[in-house]
């Protein structure tokens, strides 16, 4: 299985890389563009004996590893 | 007082580190690899600066889940000294030794320069021949120091003396809440910090003024 991981920051959070973003796009003449925030893309192949038992190994994992759940919050899409 | 430096791979200032706490404390400290599972008997671990895992995913989120981190969480349990500096600051804060988060710079840039540091707390380990309101001047190199931390953990920070240390008015280089540079826990064993007082202990630093930091350690 196929587990795709996406990983934000939570609001609140400054994100000075999505301002400095939002700032190229004002740049290039792209008008009407806010709240650029900048995050992370994880996929990963797991065993795993199905979608539920999948789901909950790779939230262990966004929990142990793959995320800071201090600043960042984490959604799993298993296919 | 003996002490150990806990090396990953990637990290870089553990030589400066070494030499400062041999010059300072007397004692040559011990040398641990990561991906040993129990520490030396020393009074004081620290984790030095550098680039463990070149900061891949987060920095020192690898580092912190090495092999060695749980003799590490051991000895903080049992009120074992800990400092972490820059990367050993967020390789501490990245295995839940200490509150909040270091984030990317606000200004986006990798900062090398001297600050100013203001002692907030001088009953820490680490800065206790110091009196508070002391000022010294520390070399800061990161681009990842920005100290975050949500509101109620500052304010416990805050309200608990947790600070340790604070840029002065104007040199914050990196955007930290409340000009954070230092902080320590809860039961008082573990200070992290982003600045380099390793790196300013020698005229040929430029300045000495962080001896007495290490000179701390062996203050009763």
């Amino acid at each position: 299985m196929k587990a795709r991981i996406r990983i934000t920051l939570k609001t609140g959070v400054l994100d000075p890389q999505g301002k400095a973003i939002e700032g190229a796009l004002a740049g290039l003449g792209f008008s009407g563009v806010e709240n650029v925030r900048q995050g992370k893309y994880i996929e990963l192949d797991i065993a795993a004996k199905d979608r539920a038992a999948a789901e909950t190994l790779v939230k262990a994992m966004c929990e142990r590893l793959l995320a800071n759940t201090v600043i960042e919050n984490y959604a799993v899409e298993i296919q | 007082m003996k002490s150990a430096l806990v090396v990953f791979p990637g990290i870089n200032r553990e030589r400066d580190m070494m030499m400062a706490l041999e010059e300072l404390t007397g004692e040559k400290p011990a040398s641990v690899w990561h991906t040993e599972t129990s520490l030396p008997k020393v009074d004081l671990v620290v984790v030095p600066g550098g680039f463990s895992y070149g900061d891949y995913l987060r920095c020192g989120a690898i580092a912190a889940r090495s092999p060695v981190m749980a003799a590490i969480l051991a000895h903080a349990a049992k009120g074992g000294k800990i400092l972490g500096v820059c990367n050993g600051f967020q390789i501490l804060v990245e295995a839940g030794l200490l509150p909040g988060a270091l984030m990317r710079n606000a200004g986006l840039k990798f900062v090398c320069k001297d600050v100013r540091l203001r002692v907030e707390n001088d009953s820490t380990f680490f800065t206790r021949i110091m009196k508070k309101g002391d000022v010294v001047t520390c070399p800061v190199a990161h681009g990842d120091g920005n100290y975050f931390a949500d509101q109620n953990t500052l304010e416990q920070l805050e309200n608990e003396g947790r600070i340790v240390f604070r840029y002065t008015e104007n040199t914050n280089p990196n955007g930290s809440v409340n000009d954070i540079a230092g902080i320590v826990n809860s039961t008082g064993n573990v200070i992290g910090m982003m600045p380099h007082p390793e790196n300013m202990i020698a005229p040929i630093h430029g300045h000495t003024d962080c001896r007495q930091l290490f000179e701390s350690l062996l203050a009763a």
